[in-house]
């Protein structure tokens, strides 16, 4: 038996799009080692038949549902220690966000098991999976083997691909009994949006501003920038200066935000961290303006320019402005 | 109420991070800075005891690494903790995260607080996981990436950004929390505290003291073995402008966004 469990993250009725990815990656790969993609859901009413059978069409031979709390790590540990324990899937695997962070990695300390975080790619290896995870601001690649009865892979958000190759899912109803500690946190509100609703997936130009922006206002410099490029433009944010309150939660790049790639990316104050690096690195251009010449975004920007700026934005606001009045 | 804070030696970010070859692990030996996160933990942990919500008895700071390691719980009790406690023993060199947090696990469960904070994240790899790994085995619960926390009833509420938007979950204690940088400002060590954090008690236990099954750790007690890398594609290197003149730079920005009809 060589299968893989995957756990599908769902909200509103609707399943993640990362954890779709994970279910056809499962898929690929367990048929490389002569095993199935089975799937887990963990939830409430909106579970139902109609939308668990849809994960066979991304590749899952089984969806294991259970009910229980949702957005939290700990039912759902319980929900896959048990269906690991009864079913022996060799590999779990992870779509990548942050429960699938906190899930695998409370299910490697539950079932003893190796896990490996940040994978951007998973092999079989004779009947064995491998995963690959850059490492070192993405300058190596390490590789990850696995020993023991259960290997854990938590994917790196944009990691794996949806292929929808089509077919029937069985389900399978899971009775749980939860652990204390699962009953000793609960969800008051969940999926909460703060600040304005702006567009950032579909501007062609973005100007994204970080903490190196010094202050609230500093979004001012980013926002006249961009106003300057005109046309389809927006401001976009880095999850550090969303959750300091200085701009909306709509507007964030990265691993717990959006997902951008417009023809061109100009990083003002951004460290370029791997969390943000994902979320914009498939951009077609990008220029990134930083006064620390360390910086890692200099490593994957097209265009570098280690300065201040405070002194380059609006000059070059000004610059922009008169080329498109040219 | 006795919390527990998990702090960690990082390298300086200024210091080139690399693989040692021949061990397949990364060196080390320049490492000298508290995890920035570990900071924030260690605030929150202060603000708690000054909030006065909970009666906050007592603040320890718990690290694992090799003798340097000390370094790290020196600046947490100069930040505020009371007390400090390192696990230190040959055979947990190379414990993979999993390890790691199972021998972690055992030296909090000797101390048995009712709240272990720690940061979400460090410059060296075990991104987000820690904490998860240590409240499984401490029967606890854990959230992590934390941005406020606050008493309510006698227990946590927290907020946090998770897959949708901002969760705000309530959490009864003992728990596991990981905290973003977000969560606070940490205050500056006072020049009294530094000089007499080296005073604060310091207990240090090996992994028999903590009642570690060595088994468990170490490089091979590991259930991943990361011994092979390789470079990814190569990505050809952008240009770089180091700003003297911001006229001529600006110049060039321009051409460069014209030449790919981005004006």
């Amino acid at each position: 038996m060589s299968d893989v469990l995957v756990y599908v993250l769902h909200y509103e009725g609707a399943f993640n799009k990362n954890s779709l990815g994970a279910v056809s990656e499962g898929a690929a790969r367990a048929a490389e080692i002569g095993g199935e993609a089975h799937a887990v859901v963990v939830g409430g009413p909106d579970l139902t038949d109609d939308l668990v059978k849809t994960l066979g069409a991304y590749g899952a031979k089984k969806v294991f549902r259970a009910k229980g709390a949702e957005g939290l790590a700990q039912p759902v540990i319980d929900v896959m220690d048990k269906v690991i324990t009864e079913n022996g899937q060799r590999y779990a695997i992870f779509g990548g966000g942050l429960l699938g962070f906190e899930i695998g990695a409370g299910l490697a300390a539950r079932k003893q098991a190796g896990v490996t975080m940040e994978v951007t790619a998973v092999r079989a290896e004779g009947s064995e999976l491998v995963a690959e995870r850059p490492i070192l601001g993405d300058s190596q690649i390490s590789v990850s083997h696995y020993r023991g009865d259960l290997g854990i892979i938590i994917g790196r958000i944009n990691a794996f691909e949806t292929r929808q190759t089509g077919g029937e899912a069985e389900i399978v109803d899971v009775d749980v009994e939860y652990s204390p500690w699962s009953g000793q946190a609960e969800m008051v509100t969940r999926g909460e949006q703060r600040g304005a609703d702006v567009d950032i997936e579909g501007a062609d130009i973005l100007v994204a501003g970080g903490r190196g922006l010094g202050k609230p206002e500093g979004f001012e410099l980013a926002e006249a920038l961009a106003a300057a490029f005109g046309g389809n433009s927006a401001v976009a944010a880095t999850r550090a200066v969303v959750d300091a309150g200085w701009y909306p939660y709509a507007a964030q790049i990265g691993q717990t935000g959006k997902t951008v790639s417009p023809k061109l990316y100009l990083a003002a104050g951004i460290s370029g961290a791997i969390q943000h690096k994902v979320g914009m690195q498939s951009s077609e251009n990008i220029v990134a303006i930083n006064k620390d010449a360390n910086a890692p975004i200099f490593e994957f920007a097209d265009l570098g320019i280690v300065g201040d700026l405070n002194k380059i934005l609006p000059k070059l606001t000004e610059a922009i402005k008169a080329k498109k009045g040219a | 109420m006795k919390i527990c804070v998990l702090v960690k030696e990082v390298p300086d970010a200024a210091v080139e991070k690399r693989i040692n070859p021949s061990t397949g692990r990364m060196d080390r030996s320049g490492e000298k800075n508290l995890n920035p996160y570990d900071t924030h933990a260690i605030e929150a942990a202060m603000q708690l005891r000054e909030g006065g919500a909970v009666q906050v008895d007592e603040i320890v700071a718990v690290t694992m690494g090799p003798e340097s390691a000390v370094r790290a719980l020196h600046k947490a009790v100069s930040l505020g903790a009371d007390r400090s406690l390192h696990l230190t023993d040959e055979a947990l060199a190379g414990s993979d995260v999993a390890a790691t947090g199972y021998a972690l696990a055992k030296a909090l469960a000797h101390e048995a607080p009712d709240l272990v904070l720690l940061g979400q994240q460090s410059d060296d790899g075990e991104c987000y996981t820690i904490g998860a790994v240590v409240a499984d085995h401490l029967k606890m619960p854990s959230l992590t990436q934390v941005i406020k926390l606050d008493i309510e009833d006698g227990a946590l509420r927290l907020e946090r950004q998770a897959e949708y938007g901002y969760d705000t979950v309530k959490v009864r204690f003992p728990a596991v929390i990981s905290v973003g940088d977000a969560i606070n400002e940490p205050r500056y060590p006072s020049l009294k505290a530094i000089m007499g954090a080296k005073k604060k008690p310091l207990e240090t236990l090996d992994a028999a003291g903590v009642g570690i099954d060595t088994s468990l750790v170490g490089g091979e007690g590991s259930r991943v073995q990361c011994a092979e890398f390789h470079a990814p594609p190569a990505k050809a290197s952008g240009q770089i402008i180091e700003d003297e003149n911001t006229d001529e730079t600006v110049e060039k920005i321009v051409a460069w966004l014209d030449e790919r009809k981005l004006i």
